[in-house]
């Protein structure tokens, strides 16, 4: 088989890369357009002569950018070897140099050359002042780029790396270069701070004296002071881990494995929590349980006690982080229980174990890959939560918002931010390689390619009643909530004028219809229609990301696959406050230079939530069997098509998954969009949270409560789009197949 | 065929206009002051001058931090409201550019004053002073006394009762300190945060989150800028306003234009629009409570009346300094925040 695909010497993946790295360069404008990304005005306005919108062959053919022409090698060398057959090594040697070469020269002059010239001493030291600069990098030095690492990894491929298969090389090759540029590169670029002293240069003493700090380790608390931010986050993560898996498994329990009836109900209900937006359970939480909260007055009333601030610190936080992350809980264990294979269960019944030996023996340790990743995934939200430990947090500091307040806050200490980014970083991936050493090497693998017709049997008795009672409180407690932030939105003064009116949404949502068609009144609007649109945009690259990279590190074996693995969870452990910060300082300067503009908030998005798809994807695929893929291989699909085809389609719940987690993310996101919203492109949290500053409650919850809505319905919507898995035969508990 | 070439020409003259006409006059704002006002001033400035501004509304740390990740490449062209500090740490780190607007002889001499200690690099639009709110109904129900001074929430009865900022998190509560130690001196300014620290039950992050809780009935008081207190009053919280009997210290708004602005003569047009008396009574369309910089301009009744409050005599070059904040801050971290409650 594979002799035979090497013996075509047309191909067609070179052939398409080649054509595209000569269009970026000698067609498209090589340098960003200041209107933006998506407008297309440059095409009738002086292209390609204007000097702002000329391609890189032009530039050099007038004699300017010279620095541009040794990328036409690297271009012209490919196109010697087209006729070349893979199995001969001129081929690969050719390929794998001049995509090298060009690669690292696109990038090495990238970030030589910027606004102002060399942007390095030496520089100007060897070559003397340049007198010359260039801007941020746009769609020709894009499209080059790509086409110089595609036909690397194409090189790579043909020497025989991971059997010769470009799809996965090519794959593994544009996930690394993404990664270390959105993720790696910005995070490094903000990290370096935590040695910079206040004169400029570098000490590692500076560090630790940040580092070893009685505010980030005391252990106050065990005599009756306050323990430090560390400890505190640490000790809250696992406590709001441990809750929102217990809680995650009792969902999906009562969702597969129950009669019980009303399971769209319970679904709708445990997404709520993952699309409010950040603050308004926290202001619900206050209404209900703070000082003047009703709850409090009912029950001091009732006891004749004194009421107390009991709710402000960790009750508080605990409880809204729990409230808000039991969802990503579920929604990542649903598709793990689901998938757990009927006939294995079966096979225990039928070898006369009773249910709640099937459940403990076969079901649950099954389970154990979805635990670990929900758990690990409880933690790092909670560890990286902002919004709740700011409203509740009273005087239980904890990491996030101290980094949030060492950057804009009175002490402007950028460097102290650094060192407690390290510090929490250093918890989230421990916590990682915990999880990773608990699932062992075991094989959780049921679903193969045998065909499978069983039932998921029910759950046993003295699981399913605690279960029951556990789920139903926190549903009951979830819609409470719920039920006060819509009912705070048609008042007129939250917890102080009860009268009921809808000025709120008038104000945010009016629209007026006259003879020039509709005009959009309110005030809400315009970041409405950027949130949605952004959050479209952000959603199926973000599944799309995640699912690849999940593929590659269930499927494939490569070398520094456990980087690999690291660096694409990484920005998920870190705080949105400090990849705001980090993405303005590395992306408001050339090479890439694209603050301001909406695609740095559809990266942010993509990079922030890219690790729950891949999560998801990983959790899914570890269930279905190898040889699944192994058949497809064998009859003559290629990887590609056996992705597309076979894996794919069993990932349903998966990208499902993913999918409506993005998107929600991107719409109630707020630490790091802070940052980077801009005049045009601002977001609906953003907004809120202005709002919220200037004492207008009713219009924040108004506006809160239209976007639940609006999540509701897209989740819907993309839940009837993307369908249901089917593993076994036969539905459920009777119904028609 | 002669049809469609026209009506290409057309199109194409469009286009072109249409991005001749993006390039006109627009100026890039970044605005520190509360939503409504931001839009107003933005919105006003465009009627008045035909200059297309785009706005972005962050709290004056957010906006300084955004400043100073830019410093390479700065993409903002005015900052405009918020505390002072951070404009005159901005001044400092020579990231805002010297200006000397024409309309300097309008303004009342604190607003230039604050441009002297900043070598002109920012400017007062309107100033506030230091005070704090209470909730008449927890006062009420805790049987609490009126609290008329500093000294008044020492007592043990409002143990657990008063919340103020973080002042390493927040200007509000540096401004707090600051004035603290100006008011007693040193060593009794201290004694007095100690003493306060008894009382406290939250140090929040924000600087105006204090009056909010009060205004919720999370907690009795809250020390706060008087004009947030007066907000909160005006949108109907039960909050009574106090400007305390020892006298007290306040905060000068500020404006400036950032360094290597792109659109600089702009820029300049709104700094100068910004000091007029047209633009600044503005603020009372918009419930901002603040007394205006400019002589000519007028103050909301609803105000607190600056002539009746005992204002110090408020060093801000000194308390500004960078050092200076360092030593109060650490020493409020060493002395005050660890004692036991």
């Amino acid at each position: 088989m594979r002799k035979d695909a090497s013996e075509v010497t047309a191909h067609p993946v070179l052939i398409f890369w080649i054509i595209a790295g000569w269009a970026g360069y000698l067609l498209l404008p090589w340098y960003g357009i200041e209107d933006g990304f998506f407008r297309f005005e440059w095409l009738v306005d002086g292209w390609p002569l204007e000097d702002d919108y000329a391609p890189a062959a032009v530039l050099v053919g007038r004699g300017e950018k010279l620095w541009l022409a040794p990328l036409v090698p690297a271009l012209v060398a490919p196109l010697l070897v087209i006729r070349k057959r893979k199995i001969d090594p001129a081929y690969s040697v050719v390929l794998i140099l001049s995509g090298a070469f060009g690669f690292s020269w696109l990038i090495a002059q990238g970030f030589g050359i910027g606004i102002r010239g060399f942007n390095y001493d030496w520089l100007t030291a060897l070559f003397g002042e340049l007198g010359d600069r260039q801007f941020g990098m746009g769609y020709g030095a894009l499209l080059v780029a790509s086409s110089f690492l595609f036909l690397f990894t194409q090189g790579i491929a043909a020497r025989g790396a991971i059997n010769g298969d470009v799809f996965v090389v090519s794959a593994i090759g544009g996930v690394i270069v993404i990664v270390a540029t959105f993720v790696f590169f910005p995070i490094a670029k903000m990290l370096i701070f935590a040695f910079i002293t206040e004169d400029g240069g570098y000490s590692a003493t500076v560090f630790l004296s940040k580092f070893f700090d009685d505010r980030l380790w005391g252990l106050g608390c065990l005599w009756g002071a306050r323990c430090g931010a560390a400890w505190n986050s640490l000790f809250l993560a696992v406590l709001v881990g441990f809750l929102t898996t217990v809680l995650g498994l009792a969902f999906a329990l009562v969702v597969t494995r129950s009669g019980f009836r009303a399971k769209r109900v319970v679904r709708a209900l445990t997404v709520l929590p993952i699309i409010t937006p950040p603050f308004v359970i926290g202001l619900a939480l206050i209404l209900l349980f703070g000082l003047s909260g009703s709850v409090t007055q009912f029950v001091a009333e009732l006891l004749g006690v004194q009421p107390t601030r009991w709710l402000y610190g960790l009750p508080g936080v605990l409880i809204a982080q729990t409230l808000a992350f039991t969802p990503i809980a579920f929604l990542v264990l649903i598709g793990v229980v689901e998938g757990v294979s009927p006939s294995m269960e079966e096979a225990a019944q039928t070898l006369r174990a009773n249910r709640w030996q099937t459940f403990r023996t076969v079901s649950l340790p099954l389970m154990r890959p979805g635990l670990a990743n929900a758990f690990l995934l409880g933690f790092i939200e909670s560890m990286a939560d902002f919004g709740n430990p700011l409203v509740l947090g009273g005087n239980f500091d904890v990491l996030s918002t101290e980094i949030f307040f060492a950057i804009v806050g009175a002490q402007y200490d950028q460097g102290r931010a650094a060192v407690l980014a390290m510090v929490l970083l250093f918890f989230t991936l421990s916590a990682f390689y915990l999880q990773r050493a608990w699932l062992g090497r075991k094989s959780y693998t049921t679903v193969t390619g045998k065909g499978d017709a069983g039932v998921h049997p029910l759950m046993p008795k003295r699981l399913a009643v605690p279960v029951f009672l556990v789920a139903g409180a926190w549903g009951a407690f979830t819609i409470v909530v719920y039920g006060m932030i819509v009912y705070g939105s048609f008042v007129e003064l939250w917890g102080v004028n009860d009268s009921l009116t809808f000025k709120h949404y008038v104000t945010a949502f009016a629209v007026a219809v006259n003879e020039n068609g509709i005009h959009w009144r309110g005030a809400a609007w315009d970041s409405f229609w950027t949130t949605i649109y952004i959050a479209a945009v952000a959603a199926p690259l973000t599944a799309a990301v995640g699912l690849v990279t999940a593929y590659l590190l269930t499927r494939q074996s490569f070398a520094g696959k456990n980087a690999f693995e690291f660096g694409t969870m990484l920005s998920f452990a870190i705080p949105g406050t400090v990849i705001g910060v980090s993405y303005i300082l590395a992306f408001n300067v050339p090479p890439i230079e694209i603050t301001g503009t909406g695609i740095i908030l559809v990266v942010s998005f993509i990079f922030r939530n890219m690790p729950v798809g891949v999560r998801a994807g990983i959790a899914s695929m570890s269930q279905i069997d190898r040889s699944l893929d192994e058949s497809s291989l064998t009859l003559g699909a290629n990887s590609w098509q056996t992705f597309r085809r076979v894996i794919l389609p069993l990932l349903r719940p998966a990208i499902l998954a993913a999918l409506v987690f993005s998107f929600v993310r991107a719409m109630t996101a707020i630490s790091a969009v802070i940052f980077l919203v801009s005049a045009e492109y601002d977001m609906a949290t953003s907004y809120i949270i202005g709002r919220v500053e200037n004492n207008d409650y009713g219009l924040a919850i108004a506006y809160s409560t239209t976007l639940i809505f609006v999540m509701l319905a897209a989740v819907g919507l993309l839940q009837l789009l993307v369908g249901k898995t089917q593993i076994g035969r036969r539905t459920q508990f009777g119904g028609g197949g | 065929m002669k049809l469609t070439r026209s009506v290409l020409a057309t199109s194409v003259m469009a286009m072109t206009m249409g991005a001749g006409a993006a390039q006109a006059d627009k100026l890039t704002l970044y605005c520190s002051a509360q939503e409504e006002w931001c839009q107003v001033m933005a919105r006003s400035f465009e009627e008045a001058t035909g200059i297309d501004v785009d706005m972005t509304r962050k709290s004056s740390g957010e906006t300084f931090a955004q400043i100073r990740a830019e410093a390479s490449n700065p993409k903002g062209d005015v900052w405009w409201g918020g505390t002072g500090d951070p404009h005159l740490q901005a001044a400092e780190e020579g990231l805002t550019e010297e200006y000397l607007s024409p309309m300097r002889e309008q303004l009342h001499d604190w607003a230039i004053s604050q441009a002297e200690s900043a070598g002109n690099r920012t400017i007062g639009i309107y100033s506030g002073a230091l005070g704090y709110g209470y909730n008449t109904d927890l006062l009420a129900a805790n049987n609490l006394p009126e609290p008329k001074c500093w000294a008044d929430l020492l007592k043990p009865e409002f143990k657990g009762h008063v919340q103020m900022a973080n002042p390493n998190s927040s200007g509000t509560a540096y401004t707090t300190l600051a004035s603290m130690v100006q008011i007693f001196g040193e060593d009794e300014g201290f004694g007095f945060m100690k003493g306060l620290h008894a009382n406290i039950n939250q140090y929040t992050k924000s600087g105006s989150a204090p009056i909010k809780a009060a205004g919720r009935g999370e907690s009795t008081v809250g020390i706060v800028f008087m004009h947030d207190a007066v907000a909160q009053a005006v949108a109907g919280f039960p909050i009574t306003v106090v400007a305390p009997c020892e006298g007290t210290g306040y905060e000068i708004g500020s404006m400036s234009i950032i360094k290597g602005a792109r659109n600089m003569d702009e820029a300049k047009a709104f700094y100068d629009w910004a000091l007029s008396a047209e633009a600044q009574n503005l603020a009372l369309q918009v419930n901002a409570f603040q007394v205006p910089s400019n002589k000519g301009a007028q103050t909301s009744d609803k105000a607190p009346d600056m002539s009746t409050i005992k204002l110090i005599d408020y060093d801000f070059v000194k308390y500004g300094s960078s050092d200076e904040r360092k030593r109060l801050l650490q020493k409020w971290d060493e002395d005050v925040s660890t004692l036991p409650q």
